[in-house]
């Protein structure tokens, strides 16, 4: 099945995930952990634009913004006041953190959507990565931060005496479940929604249902779009939320 | 799944997900990392200090701006009060002027009204005085006339008018 064309078989034939294959970018077949691979690029592609939207934008320094300019503020304003909402006064340290986190996606998301792009995001290493990445930072942040008493985070010392433990159980459990739900929400969304559009994109072979399917494609198209700014967003606030967990660990 | 090359893992893992090829994870951990540390690096050096300063700048641009406005709105506020200031001490100095004015007048007035009363009185006297001489005259002239005719009547009935009875009955008549 693999060794079939690509494409060009005409007809029905779906690869909705051969998209996500990852190539090296120079020819060969290996993919060692060095080579450069279409990854790689979109990677590359998505620091680009962070560096031309948030520091070549702001190069003039005007007190009266530009439409880039703006735009970069708008972003930096967004995830400032979401960290500093969220996780409080003394959570704006780790701000660099999770605008960088941000940017990422959201660059990764938005630049997946043009036409034969590559979507990293789309891909659980780079999510499961960053997730993990959270995880961790955050679990030693909040034992560095409050020592023992972050386990208190556990203990719901609200709830009657006797539920405590099956509560602490379930906190417990869902505390380490957040990393998988973390990373497999942004990579699954990312995922599917490329999948599904590629899904139409393949109906389109058929004359018949053509144009339905350019709507459907335009249709789901819109709906990524959305859904890559969603899915930024809220990678960003679950990871303000276990931040202000791991700061402020007791209910 | 631990094949090294993209196109057996495809083929081991077809028609699954590529996601799933292990063989590719070192790989984009490997990049994933060096895209996020770029990415951190520009904006922890570069980025979030710069638009930092460019908010804060507005910031103070902003409330030096409004500081600013606050300043000449006391001053528009002192100008009006100085203006009022003015208009109420021209309105009194107006009013000064007018009071004083008609001072003037009504004692001008008054003299005029003094003399004219004097005048008036003057006039008055040398008329009363007139009136009493032709009063007097009158008197005199009735008299005489009256005189005259009780001695013409008095002649005219016969009698022989004595000059000294006929003006001492007609002084007493005249008197009674």
């Amino acid at each position: 099945m693999a060794t079939e064309t690509q494409g060009e078989g005409g007809g029905l034939e779906f690869h909705p995930m051969d998209q996500f294959i990852i190539k090296p970018l120079f020819g060969g077949d290996a993919v060692n952990w060095y080579t450069p691979t279409n990854a790689t690029l979109w990677m590359a592609l998505a620091v680009l634009a962070v560096f031309a939207l948030l520091v070549l934008g702001t190069s003039k320094r005007s007190v009266v913004p530009g439409r880039v300019q703006s735009v970069a503020e708008l972003a930096y304003g967004f995830i400032y006041k979401m960290v500093e909402d969220i996780c409080g006064k003394d959570g704006v340290k780790y701000f660099p953190y999770i605008m960088t986190l941000f940017m990422f996606i959201v660059f990764a998301n938005f630049l997946g959507l043009l036409p034969m792009a590559f979507t990293p995001t789309s891909h659980i290493a780079v999510t499961a990565l960053m997730a993990f990445a959270v995880f961790f930072g955050v679990t030693i942040l909040g034992f560095v931060k409050n020592g023992a008493s972050f386990l208190g985070l556990f203990w719901v010392s609200s709830a009657p005496l006797p539920l405590r433990p099956i509560l602490a159980l379930i906190e417990v459990i869902s505390y380490f479940v957040r990393p998988v739900s973390h990373s497999i929400r942004l990579a699954g969304n990312m995922m599917a929604g490329h999948a599904v559009i590629k899904v139409f994109a393949g109906f389109a072979a058929i004359a018949a249902i053509a144009p339905l399917s350019v709507i459907a494609i335009t249709a789901m198209y819109g709906l990524e779009v959305l859904v890559s700014f969603i899915q930024a967003y809220v990678f960003t606030i679950l990871t303000c939320v276990y931040l202000k967990d791991a700061l402020h660990p007791h209910h | 799944m631990a094949t090294e090359t993209h196109s057996d893992a495809a083929a081991a893992s077809a028609p699954g997900m590529p996601q799933l090829d292990f063989s590719t994870f070192g790989n984009q951990i490997f990049w994933l990392l060096v895209a996020l540390a770029a990415i951190y690096f520009v904006l922890s050096r570069m980025a979030l200090p710069r638009i930092a300063s460019v908010l804060s700048e507005r910031q103070g641009t902003i409330t030096n701006d409004i500081a600013a406005a606050e300043d000449l709105k006391a001053k528009a506020l002192q100008a009006e009060a100085a203006y009022d200031k003015a208009l109420a001490d021209a309105r009194m100095e107006a009013q000064r002027i007018i009071a004083a004015a008609k001072a003037d007048i009504q004692s001008d007035l008054d003299a005029a009204i003094a003399r004219a009363d004097a005048q008036i009185a003057e006039k008055s006297a040398e008329s009363e005085k007139a009136i009493a001489g032709i009063r007097e005259s009158a008197m005199e002239n009735v008299k005489i006339v009256a005189r005259d005719t009780a001695k013409e009547i008095v002649s005219a009935l016969g009698g022989k008018p004595d000059a000294k009875t006929v003006n001492a009955a007609v002084d007493s008549r005249l008197k009674g």
